[in-house]
């Protein structure tokens, strides 16, 4: 067990370098760099005063070099003028000049760049925003975890019957409709004077301090509804498959009744599959978050990370991009183990 | 002339889709008359479910079909009509010559065109993309699971890596115009456009290797085929990959277009691979692949004409909830105006031109929303129906 647990880690480490890497890469390309060189100075600069910008600014380096650096392996880069004295460097905050530099400053240091729209350390953005973004995130898991639970099992202890024919159905419609349109729907009716209901906000802007029902309610609701029907589906297929084993069988003999069948026999060896699948929907819901954020004017993660991308904030996007990433390969290694943790045969073997 | 109410709109458009009411009427009734002929497709119209599920797909894909030959739209879709900015549902045009059916957009649009006319873009790309994605995913995945060992190890460590990045993360690096300038979209179609060619070109030439005369023709003609396609697909004029003369050069895919299909198959196949993989390593413990192993075939023969037709099934309906979610893709990158042009009337782009002033007038943002959320609808229920009916036998 300890060795799967070393190993899948080892695994996880190669995959999150490789990953940045790779981002990395793309948010370093030539063009990039001159857009940001373009944006940060003048938008009338020569091919020859990019070169310099970017050069002094240490971007001209060789790409392994430049992600050693960020990533705080390599000491950060340091010019001098001729006489030999430092005008500036990777690690040299000029907000701070007393202080005496550090020879390494990266993400592992916890030093996370500085973002060019937001005029802020990447770090303190970075953290702030997934607080915001964890707030909407528990409140999803709150309503959508019990619900697709009991939707799946409702489902799956009488397959074939008609409640079972209409949840499946429902869990179907709410995996069809991504969020960019179940959003849409659920406010253009509760929210526009169009349909004269307006029960709840459209925006969630307000949220960010003060969330309350009528403000945060359509944001939680249309994350929710999109992984509802996928983890209800695998409830129910597990659910029917554990209604069919032998030891239910035994119990409906003894004279147990289905009530007491479904919730002590059943439901505790039904919830072992779909806890791998809610695990492994963080991924997922990332994209609805996104979305969501979008949509609501919500100023979480996701919100970041659009911004980020979208005005070619190369030190944000990559901060971003780290924290996304390292979300989706930790919850993968959760669902992995706790898979084996769960499942007593495999335990045990 | 009055603007319309609800139930006039309702049957203006009926007998605007009228064609596709005919054309549904006769593919339903050819296909109940012969459905005992038809093996799994016959066997769709026992099952409601999958009824229906097929009806929602037909209805958008002789849609987008006939909106191709302009029969179903109006209004040109990307023509402004001055006076028509955000009209409600049924406002009839300022000169009299029609109605706007479902209202105008922020740009004084006609909406029902918009939508009509974006069925045809979601039409065109997701099956395509779709079935690119199931090629790379089958050429790659049949191998990884037969042989197994290192080559397994690699192929499934860069799946998992694909599949570990966030897709919108994916779209924003891949589909922004400075990455499109430094080509790398261009040179990722080339990788992976290649694997549909060699699918095809191993597959025949496993089955008939024997015959070395038959195996020259066939594999020869769909090389020299394919090779020409894949060529005028990869090449354009202007773009980092230019070298064939303009007269071989078929067709050109719009660079941004290219990009789209590109980063949709490239999220799609990781997943296909991982689908693949896992049936093979199930049929390969079959009896009859212990045969053919032993009739002395070799291991592209077992793999592509014993392995994947008994893998067919779930596939198949595998296929069909992928391109659900293909679409659903699309709609993404057009909701955060990636790729395709801000113009476009494709549905993503609409419900993102829609939603900023959502609160205030809906109409723009609902049609391409309920098209969108009704044609997967319609292949989630297609899907379910399929297994359902390939699970009876």
């Amino acid at each position: 067990m300890g060795l799967f647990i070393l190993r899948r880690i080892g695994v996880m480490l190669l995959t999150a370098i490789c990953l940045t890497f790779i981002v990395f890469f793309l948010t370093n390309l030539y063009p990039n760099l001159e857009k940001l060189a373009k944006t940060q100075g003048t938008q009338r600069m020569s091919d020859a005063e990019v070169t310099s910008w970017l050069a002094k600014r240490g971007y001209l380096q060789p790409l392994p070099v430049k992600y050693g650096q960020w990533l705080g392996v390599l000491p950060g880069y340091v010019n001098t003028d001729d006489t030999g004295a430092v005008i500036n460097g990777r690690c040299i905050d000029p907000r701070k000049p007393d202080e005496t530099p550090r020879k390494f400053c990266g993400i592992l240091q916890g030093d996370w760049g500085f973002s060019t729209v937001f005029k802020e350390d990447a770090g303190v953005i970075i953290s702030r925003r997934l607080a915001l973004t964890g707030k909407l995130m528990f409140w999803v898991m709150v309503l959508m975890v019990p619900s697709a639970l009991l939707l799946g099992v409702l489902a799956g202890m009488r397959e074939g019957s008609r409640l079972d024919r209409f949840l499946s159905t429902v869990s179907i419609a709410t995996t069809a409709t991504p969020e960019y349109v179940s959003g849409v729907i659920l406010i253009a009716i509760f929210a526009s004077s169009a349909f004269g209901l307006k029960w709840f906000k459209g925006t969630a802007t307000s949220a960010m301090e003060d969330a309350n029902f009528n403000n945060f309610f359509l944001p939680v609701l249309t994350i929710a509804l999109y992984g509802m029907g996928y983890i209800a589906r695998m409830t129910r297929a597990s659910m029917t498959e554990v209604m069919t084993a032998q030891y239910i069988r035994t119990a409906r003999l003894k004279g147990v009744s289905f009530r007491n069948i479904v919730l002590k026999h059943a439901l505790r060896n039904a919830l072992i599959a779909p806890f791998t699948v809610i695990m492994l929907q963080f991924p997922w819901l990332l994209n609805g978050v996104v979305i969501v954020e979008t949509l609501f004017n919500y100023k979480g993660f996701g919100w970041t990370l659009v911004q980020a991308a979208g005005n070619n904030d190369i030190e944000l996007l990559l901060a971003a991009s780290v924290v996304a990433v390292f979300v989706v390969l930790v919850t993968q290694l959760i669902s992995d183990i706790g898979y084996v943790l769960l499942n007593p045969r495999i335990r045990i073997s | 002339m009055e603007p319309l109410s609800w139930g006039g709109i309702i049957i203006r458009m009926a007998v605007q889709f009228s064609p596709v009411w005919i054309a549904l009427v006769v593919v339903f009734g050819l296909s109940i008359t012969y459905k005992r002929r038809l093996g799994l497709y016959g066997k769709l119209f026992d099952s409601v479910i999958g009824m229906i599920g097929f009806a929602l797909v037909m209805f958008w894909v002789f849609t987008g079909i006939f909106a191709a030959f302009d029969m179903i739209i109006q209004h040109d879709p990307l023509s402004q009509v001055s006076g028509m900015k955000n009209k409600l549902p049924g406002t009839p045009l300022p000169d009299g010559s029609g109605y706007y059916l479902l209202g105008g957009d922020n740009l004084a649009r006609d909406v029902f065109s918009r939508m009509v006319a974006g069925s045809w873009i979601v039409i065109q790309i997701a099956p395509l993309a779709t079935l690119f994605a199931f090629m790379v995913g089958i050429t790659l995945g049949l191998p990884a699971g037969y042989f197994g060992g290192r080559l397994d190890t690699v192929l499934s460590f860069t799946s998992n890596l694909v599949l570990a990045f966030p897709v919108i993360l994916l779209f924003y690096l891949l589909v922004t115009p400075e990455i499109v300038e430094t080509g790398i979209p261009s040179y990722m179609a080339v990788v992976l456009f290649v694997f549909p060619l060699i699918f095809i070109a191993v597959l025949l030439n496993s089955r008939f290797h024997t015959q070395t005369a038959k195996r020259n023709l066939y594999v020869g003609g769909a090389l020299l085929v394919g090779l020409v396609l894949y060529l005028s697909l990869i090449n354009e004029q202007g773009s980092v990959i230019s070298f064939l003369p303009a007269w071989l050069d078929l067709f050109d895919v719009p660079g941004n277009l290219l990009v789209v299909f590109v980063s949709v198959v490239f999220v799609n196949s990781p997943t296909v691979f991982r689908i693949v993989r896992g049936l093979v390593l199930d049929i390969r413990t079959r009896d009859y692949v212990a045969a053919a192993q032993t009739r002395g075939e070799g291991p592209w023969y077992i793999m592509l004409w014993e392995i994947l037709p008994n893998a067919r099934g779930p596939l198949i309906v595998d296929f069909c909830l992928r391109i659900g979610y293909t679409t659903i893709l699309l709609g993404t990158l057009g909701f955060f105006g990636l790729g395709l042009e801000s113009e476009s009337p494709d549905w993503g782009s609409t419900i993102n031109d829609g939603r900023k002033l959502l609160s205030i007038y809906p109409h723009p943002a609902l049609p391409p929303a309920l098209a969108l959320m009704s044609l997967v609808l319609g292949l989630n229920l297609l899907a379910d129906g399929l297994r359902e009916e390939s699970l009876r036998d």
